[in-house]
This record gives C-alpha cells, sequence and structure tokens, in this order.
C-alpha cells in the first residue's frame, strides 16, 4: 500500500483540505495532529483487548488446557506487567524470547497445539479473517499498561541478542540499500507527511515502542510489533522476516531495551 | 542523501552505547549475518540473496549511523562512480511528466508488489519537489527548482543523471538508492526523472 495513498486518503479524513495548490505545509501538518488527536478519544482495540482475554483463558488445543499456566517471565500466570520486561531469556526452551515467540511456545507446549496451526492467522486481514494472535497480544500487553520498561540485558544470551539486534538495525541491504537507520536514524524526518521517530536516541525509540501494538485505523486491525518490524522490512524490500525468528527477536530487545524507564502505553492508535 | 554531521553522529553512538555493552565487532557482525539468513525467507521477488551485502552496504552498515571518514568516502566514491553507465546517445533528459508518475510510484520490487507491475521511485517520500505536490518527505533535501539554482547546461543534466544512477559515486552511504545501479528504473526511466528535475518546463522549476 502506497504511503501517498494512505496520506492522502487522511488528507480527505481531515476533511477541510480542498485546494491542494493554496494550502500550506504547515496547516496540512496542523491538521494531522488534529486528526491524531480526535483519534485518542476512543480505541477499538479495546475490543481485541477483550476478547483476547477470553481466547487466552478458554481450554483450547489437545490437552484442552487454557494459557493462564503460560510463564511470561513473571511466573506461570502472571500477565500484569510481563510484557514492560521483554524480551528476556527463558531458561526452559533456552532461548531469548519476545511475547509472541513465547505465546507460540506456550500454544504448543501447553496447549498441544501444532506449530503450524498455531502460525495459521497470526495478522488478520483487516476484515472477516481476525487473528487470535492479535487479540492475545492486544490483552497481555494492555495488562502492562503503566508500568515502566524494564528489560534486563544482564543475561549473556540477553546482552548477545541486543548487541545483534543493534547490528540488524544498521544493517543495510536489498535492492533499495535501506537498514532501519534510513529512516530512523534522523530527528525531524518524515516519509510523505509521515513524522519519523529517531530509534538511535532515548526518547525516539521510548515513544515509539511503548506506542506498540497499536490500532491501525488505516488497516482496522490491532497491530503487534512483530507485525510493524514484518511490514517495515517489506517496505526496505527485504525477503519476509520470519515471524517469532531470532532477528525479529534481536530487533525487539534492542529497541525495547532502548526504551527502558518509559511507561508502557499501549495498544495505542495510529493512523 | 545528506552526509550527516560528525556531532549528530559522536552524539547518537555515545546514546547508542550508553545503554549497552559495546558490541565486539566483527564477531557480532559475522553472527548477525548468520541470523539474518535463518530469519527471513524468499517471497515472491523478493529472494534471500536480497541480504547479500556488496562493499558499499557492508561498508556502510559497519559505520552504523556515522559518517565515513574521509578515507573511506572517497574509495566508496570512486567505487560507486565506476559503475555508472551513461546514456549512449548521451541525451539525459527524457520526458519530465513520466518522471513526475515515477516520482510519485511508491510500488516496486516489495514482496508485496506484481513483479510485472510497475516499478517507481518514489522521490516524494524523501524529497519536495514540485511545489503542487504538499504531501512529500524529509529525508532527503528538497530539490524544488533543482535546474532553476544550478543551470540547465548539459553538465549538470550529466550529473543529475549520474546521482540518480548511483548516488554513493557523490555521497558515500547516501541514503539514496542506487537506482541504476541496483536495476529499480531503466536508463529511460532515469532520463524521465533527470527532466524533472532539469527541464526548464518541468514543475519544479517553475
Amino acid at each position: 500500500m502506497s504511503r501517498r495513498r494512505l496520506a492522502a486518503g487522511l488528507l480527505a479524513i481531515c476533511g477541510a483540505l480542498v485546494a491542494p495548490l493554496l494550502l500550506a505545509q504547515s496547516s496540512a501538518v496542523d491538521e494531522i495532529a488534529k486528526y491524531r488527536a480526535a483519534l485518542q478519544e476512543g480505541n477499538p482495540a479495546e475490543l481485541w483487548e477483550v476478547r483476547g482475554e477470553d481466547i487466552w483463558k478458554q481450554k483450547r488445543g489437545p490437552k484442552q488446557v487454557s494459557l493462564e499456566q503460560c510463564d511470561l517471565g513473571l511466573g506461570p500466570g502472571v500477565v500484569t506487567g510481563a510484557y514492560a520486561r521483554l524480551p528476556r531469556y527463558f531458561s526452559d526452551a533456552d532461548r531469548v524470547m519476545d511475547l509472541e515467540s513465547r505465546i507460540l511456545w506456550c500454544m504448543t507446549r501447553l496447549q498441544g497445539i501444532s506449530d503450524a496451526d498455531a502460525r495459521k492467522q497470526l495478522f488478520g486481514n483487516g476484515n472477516d479473517r481476525k487473528s487470535d494472535m492479535e487479540a492475545m497480544v492486544a490483552y497481555v500487553t494492555s495488562e502492562s499498561r503503566g508500568t515502566p520498561m524494564n528489560v534486563s540485558i544482564n543475561d549473556p544470551h540477553e546482552a548477545e541478542m541486543y548487541r545483534l539486534g543493534e547490528k540488524m538495525f544498521y544493517f543495510r541491504g536489498g535492492t533499495h540499500d535501506f537498514g532501519c537507520v534510513t529512516c530512523h536514524g534522523e530527528s525531524g524526518k518524515r516519509i510523505r507527511l509521515q513524522d519519523l521517530p529517531n530509534l538511535t536516541t532515548k526518547d525516539g525509540a521510548q515513544k515509539a515502542y511503548t506506542t506498540w501494538p497499536a490500532y491501525r485505523v488505516s488497516q482496522g486491525e490491532v497491530r503487534s510489533f512483530q507485525w510493524r518490524l514484518y511490514d517495515c522490512f517489506r517496505q526496505q524490500r527485504f525477503p519476509e522476516l520470519v515471524y517469532g525468528s531470532d532477528a525479529s527477536i534481536a530487533l525487539t530487545m534492542f529497541l525495547a531495551r532502548n526504551a527502558n524507564g518509559a511507561a508502557f502505553d499501549a495498544p495505542a492508535i495510529k493512523r | 542523501m545528506t552526509k550527516r554531521s560528525p556531532v549528530l553522529a559522536t552524539l547518537v553512538a555515545v546514546a547508542v552505547i550508553g545503554c549497552a555493552t559495546t558490541p565486539s565487532g566483527e564477531d557480532t557482525a559475522a553472527k548477525a549475518a548468520a541470523m539474518l539468513k535463518s530469519s527471513f525467507k524468499a517471497n515472491g521477488q523478493a529472494g534471500l540473496d536480497r541480504l547479500d551485502q556488496d562493499e558499499t552496504e557492508r561498508v556502510c552498515s559497519a559505520l552504523a549511523n556515522r559518517a565515513p571518514p574521509k578515507d573511506v568516502a572517497e574509495r566508496i566514491e570512486k567505487l560507486n562512480l565506476a559503475t555508472i553507465k551513461y546514456p549512449a546517445d548521451a541525451k539525459y533528459l527524457g520526458d519530465w511528466k513520466n518522471g513526475e508518475k515515477i516520482g510519485q510510484e511508491g510500488r516496486g520490487k516489495q514482496f508485496s508488489d506484481d513483479p510485472a507491475g510497475p516499478v517507481g521511485a518514489n522521490c516524494y517520500a524523501c524529497h519536495q519537489l514540485a511545489p503542487q505536490e504538499l504531501s512529500y518527505g524529509t529525508i532527503g533535501p528538497s530539490l524544488y527548482q533543482f535546474g532553476k539554482l544550478r543551470g540547465y547546461g548539459p553538465d549538470i543534466q550529466r550529473y543529475a543523471y549520474a546521482k540518480i544512477y548511483n548516488p554513493d559515486a557523490f555521497a558515500a552511504c547516501s541514503n539514496m538508492p542506487r537506482f541504476g545501479h541496483n536495476g529499480i528504473l531503466s536508463e529511460q526511466q532515469i532520463k524521465d526523472v533527470t527532466a524533472l528535475l532539469m527541464d526548464p518546463a518541468s514543475p519544479i522549476n517553475k
């Protein structure tokens, strides 16, 4: 989907913008700021949170158990505050995991669901096919709202993932030589009219990381951090990022750790 | 397209290192490269070979967010200057109207794009060009009045063509894609975009 079409749609939603030739750049940006402020009034992500909590507590899979005993790092059954400390090293899996790879792990280990079945609908299609995963992510993350980010790199596995994530962030490749840093390495930049966070600064990483997942108005879905990375790499002209892969977890570790200290504030709402 | 200031780069480096242990250099880079290969899958036109870096990508990635030192910049620029294939007919200007379409087109080369569909340059994603288009980005400098400010002569035409073909020939580790060198745009498309910048009739130069 082209950013231009998104931007054009956004302008249409803003309403008052009729004659582009007469319109000053600053007023277009002002109108978008007003639109964003208006969005904060009500967030459909709440529907995902409610549905996600229901799915989380349902007995499912061949073993007919719920995910209530899934250990998200603070002990089995503890959901509140767990997301603000992820990714982290899990000794039972001998792997650093983010929330989404951990949910997949719990679905296969606790509920006996096959990995292929667990991955059947990782992203909703914006219409009739909703994703259970996106709903569960909305629920679990909402239980960390207001909690300060506190991601550890004390364990050597965690420290290595952080270093690899940092390398990934600066890795340029593909047909366009793009890396994360191409769009997120300088402050005050934008693509078309979309402001870009500078993820190499503490402030930029905090503001960006603490506002994902988000309900995307343009897509009619709650999108998770795995989706955010997947779609960034698509636009970077890279091959497809594998959901829950080490590279995705490493990048998440790099960004989540850099957001430490900021209060988590999602699911958010974005255009 | 712009070179980053050393001061900013230093601040950023300090900010990054401040929240982490220092990366252990090449070992981490090698592990990161291996991890990349196992973390992506080919999808449509985007194969895993897109993760194979050439010398320019490798050097620029290793610099992270720092501007290249002078000697490195000179080496990268020389390397890329040698890749530029100029039109055999020495005509650099195509049709600016087509150039405008190419500049607006954001599709092309993504795994979600039809491989037989259009491939654009998406210039407006990062640059201001024609003043009528308000939805423009700021990662690159404004190109409004590009030709009017620089003159319309053949040397500037040739430079503009080359810059689109391979910007790293003039600014090592540029954020701008190497549209010709990496086969994103055809020779004719580059001529059309060059015309958008350099044709006195182009809205950019009004």
